[in-house]
């Protein structure tokens, strides 16, 4: 039973199928962009510019070729990673989504440390003691927490911690001292001040992510409680629990070693099927903090209408969301040798 | 039987809770196993003798209660506390199940099953010890040593098979109740098993209770057997006396129904196994019984003792406890489709 | 008693339908512990919610737009007081009647969405699982690209799109929603009909020569038709969550239209600043209850009538009253 021929195939097949989907998506976000009337640039600049001016730019962003043309531009766009430049303020995509995208990832990381951390931790507490007020408790807790928009949930940490207890700022990502004597490397900002060693820039961006990544965090492991419930009663009935049991094993260590253990495994595919759902949640908890991070820049760019923006913007989701799709597929069929094509 | 029995029941009862009334799945079971003595129990699926072995080891599901006696080293199991019972699992009563391939964690090693297993019930030894005693035990098994640290997807069925019963008997149990162990099995694997099994009392002086639908497995490995229908023994001998002379019609029906090299005609017991709810008055058997008079309908049978043997059926008496008239046989009203399923 | 023979054929087809729901509602009754009550609470909570969005003109103190009465305006920011029971906001129109009135605005935008993504998804999801073929594959493809993305960001570009070319009001928030959804239902739906599809009573039915649409109606859609009921329930708590997200981010209702929680929020939430806690507060606490109370009568549905889930309900056993029938019978 040689695993690493079929795990090399199973990649290669993966990829391959990665294509349409990919393709798919983008062509979505091209009719979408096209379905207003007129054309981005107008749109955007509209009134605002002389004709001439307003030809000129448009002949430059190609917007006055046919469409077919304009879909094959754009696909070799995105092949090539040039997405243009944003209308508002001129910057090339490329650089929205590595200063912009790194904020939100940077984010996004400690909010799905945070959301595993409590979401499993619960979770198991709940299916191992099924139907008890534990059980309730935790089921209860996850269900009101995903109840609470995360801008609320955002607005009530302002106010606690923020205004009333004063422990915790409220919005950006950085002091205004500090974001301006930064040096960037990565554009991760926790990476970049420990790289330089610059321990108050560290603490003051720790401080500013307390809050946005925790309280994005929360709501999501809201939903992992349920997941990682129902997992671990899944995995109790198993019948190598049955067979620990007949042994005689302590319930304590079955529930343990056999169930919580094997209950887990699946976390990798839980994980990456909610990266959809950290993705839209991003986008409210940065403009409930005013966190410079894509997801803000998102709806900064939809508000001035402009969809070249827009349109890169999501097309990076699509590029994401495709890529930890496959990055899943791959893992489960790491641990897993029964899923090979 | 000279020594006393390992084990005793006493008029068990075990019954599933439904909403309205219980399955009498075992109603009123009584049999002794003796040291080192092969005990076959033997009957149509649905007949009780799984909830049978596994109420024996108190592995019953949630909804079944048990009532009667289950008398194990002077001590009554029914009436013991959950961690009482727990303990006795695999150092003196041990179950190995039909389904092999779910039965060990996919994620354990093969050396950590005996380490858990052995850890739990003799803390005292040392990693040596634990490694030589599960060598040992497997190496009887035929399991080489090399093999001590795969996984359980990297062994057959078969194997499967034989390190479950070697995880059993590495803590040498007083009785061990196999439940169908070589149904999943082909046909030349289940006569290694059968082999491994037979040779218990010479090798580790341990009880065997077999639980099968198959003839020709009982007469092959068995000292005793027990015939089980509807919840109910109604045959009870040395494997060569009841094959040769069966006392009771089911048994007779049953052995007129195995297929040999000489079958030329398929033979069938009409009808269906009874409802467990509500089963039949008198005898359980008589809607089916080529042989039933008009007592059966009306009385439960009276056990019959013969030397080793046992019987309930009213053709073998007591003729003083028959009403006059019972000895009629009784008109069966022919047993319809609608009955049959 | 055993097995009481059904006298075969059809008896009056509205007396079997009834049988039938009733047969399907019966594990709602058998429900015990703790699904029972989840799902009583949960209906009750949305039970008030829905009263609320009904008895809104009746209920509720003032107009949602309404900043003045007897022609005098009311104070801006007032915190909660007996004039006004949870304050007042910035533009000073009255919390509570905004609250009140968001409900109606919330319940409008919700039932539509789900009844229309229902009505798309669930056909769809049908047709495509029990005919299988090119068409099948094509919209698997199609929808399995769109669930993988985020419902938010789909849902804002129509509603951002709609909202151009129609203006922004239940319909077209609506429409964003039940976009955002239609993957989703047509994979369960689709999902849970190949699997019926394979069971060996359909092939049966299929042997004897039932046309497919009789099999379809018979078999598979009553069948796959249980499974909607939580999904649903499950889904709407998910659209009003998503309402109110496209609300706060300006993309929802517009003001005119209604009263909508999460604009509110979005008005909100510079007041944090400034600790005045009450503009953002209720209409908060109302998605939160809202939200719960959904996702309580979804899951206790799903306990009670998904059997995988449901957990057996096993009577008492008494052992001495079977005593005393066999010793009759002897």
């Amino acid at each position: 039973m040689k695993r690493s021929g079929s795990l090399r195939s199973y990649v290669i097949t993966r990829v391959l199928l990665a294509f349409p989907m990919l393709l798919i998506l983008l062509t979505v976000v091209f009719l979408l962009m096209r379905v207003a009337p007129g054309d981005p640039i107008t749109a955007a600049l509209g009134g605002r510019v002389s004709a001439e001016e307003l030809a000129r730019r448009r002949h430059d962003a190609g917007y006055d070729r046919p469409l077919p043309i304009q879909y094959l531009e754009y696909l070799r766009g995105v092949a090539t990673l040039n997405l243009g430049t944003t209308i508002l303020d001129n910057r090339p995509m490329t650089q929205v989504i590595a200063q912009n995208g790194a904020a939100t990832l940077e984010l996004s990381f400690f909010a799905m440390i945070v959301a595993m951390v409590s979401g499993v931790g619960i979770g198991l507490i709940a299916g191992r003691y099924r139907d008890t007020a534990a059980d309730l408790g935790g089921r209860l807790f996850g269900i009101v927490l995903y109840a609470a928009p995360v801008f609320f949930l955002g607005f009530l940490a302002q106010l606690t911690f923020g205004k009333w207890l004063d422990w915790l700022p409220t919005s950006g990502q950085t002091s205004p001292i500090v974001g301006a004597t930064l040096a960037t490397h990565t554009n991760l900002l926790v990476i970049d001040t420990i790289i330089d060693r610059n321990w108050t820039a560290f603490q003051d961006v720790v401080r500013h992510l307390i809050m946005p990544s925790v309280v994005l965090g929360l709501v999501i492991g809201g939903v992992f409680i349920r997941l990682v419930r129902v997992n671990l009663l899944q995995t109790m009935k198993g019948d190598y629990v049955e067979a620990a049991r007949a042994r005689g094993v302590k319930e304590g260590r079955v529930v343990y070693k056999h169930a919580f253990k094997n209950a887990l495994v699946p976390v990798i595919t839980i994980v990456g099927l909610n990266m959809a759902l950290l993705l839209g949640g991003a986008v409210l908890t940065e403009t409930t903090f005013n966190w410079p991070g894509i997801g803000h820049s998102l709806v900064t760019y939809l508000e001035n209408r402009d969809y070249t923006a827009v349109q890169g913007i999501i097309v990076v989701f699509a590029l994401v969301v495709v890529a930890v799709s496959l990055l899943v597929d791959f893992l489960n069929a790491y641990v897993d040798p029964r899923i090979r094509y | 039987m000279s020594d006393a029995p390992v084990l005793s029941v006493r008029n068990l009862r075990v019954y599933y809770g439904t909403p309205g009334d219980p399955v009498r799945a075992v109603d009123g079971v009584s049999l002794d196993i003796g040291p080192g003595e092969v005990l076959g129990l033997v009957g149509e699926s649905g007949c009780g003798k799984s909830t049978l072995g596994r109420g024996i080891l108190g592995l019953l599901p949630d909804g079944a209660r048990a009532n009667g006696e289950v008398i194990y080293g002077g001590r009554n199991l029914v009436d013991l506390p959950m961690k009482a019972t727990r303990r006795l699992r695999g150092p003196e009563l041990g179950l190995i199940f039909q389904e092999p391939m779910t039965r060990l964690n996919p994620l354990m090693r093969i050396e950590d099953h005996f380490k858990e297993t052995l850890e739990q019930h003799e803390p005292g030894l040392s990693d040596r010890d634990i490694r030589n005693r599960s060598l040992d035990t497997l190496g009887r098994m035929g399991i080489p040593p090399t093999r001590f640290r795969q996984y359980p997807h990297e062994f057959s069925g078969g194997m499967r098979q034989r390190i479950m019963i070697a995880l059993a008997l590495v803590l040498r149990p007083k009785l061990l109740v196999a439940d169908e162990p070589t149904t999943s099995l082909d046909v030349i694997v289940e006569g290694q098993i059968l082999r491994l099994l037979a040779d218990l009392k010479e090798n580790f002086g341990t009880a065997l209770l077999m639980i099968t639908h198959n003839l020709g497995i009982v007469a092959e490995s068995c000292d005793r057997m027990a015939v089980m229908y509807a919840g109910k023994i109604v045959e009870e001998g040395p494997v060569k006396a009841v094959f040769f002379d069966p006392s009771h019609p089911y048994t007779q029906e049953l052995l007129r129904s195995t297929i040999s090299l000489d079958t030329t005609e398929l033979h069938s017991i009409p009808g269906a196994p009874p409802n467990l709810i509500d089963p039949p008055p008198g005898c359980r058997f008589h809607p089916r019984c080529p042989a039933a008079m008009q007592v059966c309908a009306q009385k439960l049978p009276v056990e019959q003792r013969v030397e080793a043997r046992r019987v309930s059926c009213w053709l073998h008496g007591p003729e003083r406890q028959i009403p006059s008239g019972g000895q009629e046989k009784l008109q069966r009203a022919a047993i319809g489709v609608a009955d049959e399923a | 008693m055993a097995t009481a023979a059904r006298v075969g054929g059809l008896r009056a087809s509205s007396r079997q339908r009834i049988a039938s729901a009733g047969r399907a509602l019966k594990p709602v009754a058998e429900a015990r512990g703790i699904a029972r009550g989840m799902l009583w609470a949960g209906a009750a909570i949305t039970a008030f919610f829905v009263f609320l969005a009904f008895a809104a003109p009746l209920v509720s103190p003032y107009n949602f737009n309404a900043y003045q009465s007897n022609g005098v305006r009311f104070k801006q920011l007032a915190p909660p007081s007996s004039a006004h029971w949870m304050g007042t906001t910035v533009q000073s129109t009255d919390v509570m009647s905004r609250v009140v009135w968001g409900a109606q605005t919330e319940l409008k935008v919700v039932i539509i969405a789900v009844a229309m993504s229902l009505l798309i998804g669930v056909p769809l999801g049908l047709l495509s699982g029990y005919f299988g073929g090119p068409l099948d594959r094509a919209l698997v493809l199609v929808m399995d690209a769109l669930i993988a993305f985020p419902y938010l960001l789909i849902a804002i570009v129509i509603a951002f799109l709609l909202t151009n070319s129609f203006g922004g009001g239940v319909l077209t928030a609506a429409i964003a929603i039940t976009a955002a959804y239609i993957p989703l239902y047509f994979r369960v739906v689709r999902n849970h009909v190949i699997s019926i599809r394979e069971e060996s009573y359909v092939d049966a039915a299929r042997a004897l020569g039932a046309r497919p649409w009789t099999v379809i109606r018979k078999y598979v859609f009553f069948n796959v038709v249980q499974n909607v009921p939580p999904i649903a329930t499950l889904n709407a708590a998910d659209a009003i969550l998503l309402l109110a997200a496209l609300g706060f981010l300006g993309y929802g209702i517009q003001p005119s239209a209604g009263a909508e929680w999460g604009y509110d929020i979005n008005r909100a939430v510079s007041d944090a600043s400034s600790g005045i806690w009450w503009t953002a507060l209720f209409p908060g606490l109302a998605i939160v209850l809202l939200v719960t109370g959904l996702t309580l009568l979804g899951e206790g549905l799903n306990e009670t009538m998904n059997p995988v889930l449901r957990r057996r309900q096993f009577g008492d056993i008494d052992f001495d009253s079977q005593n005393a029938d066999e010793a009759e019978a002897s």
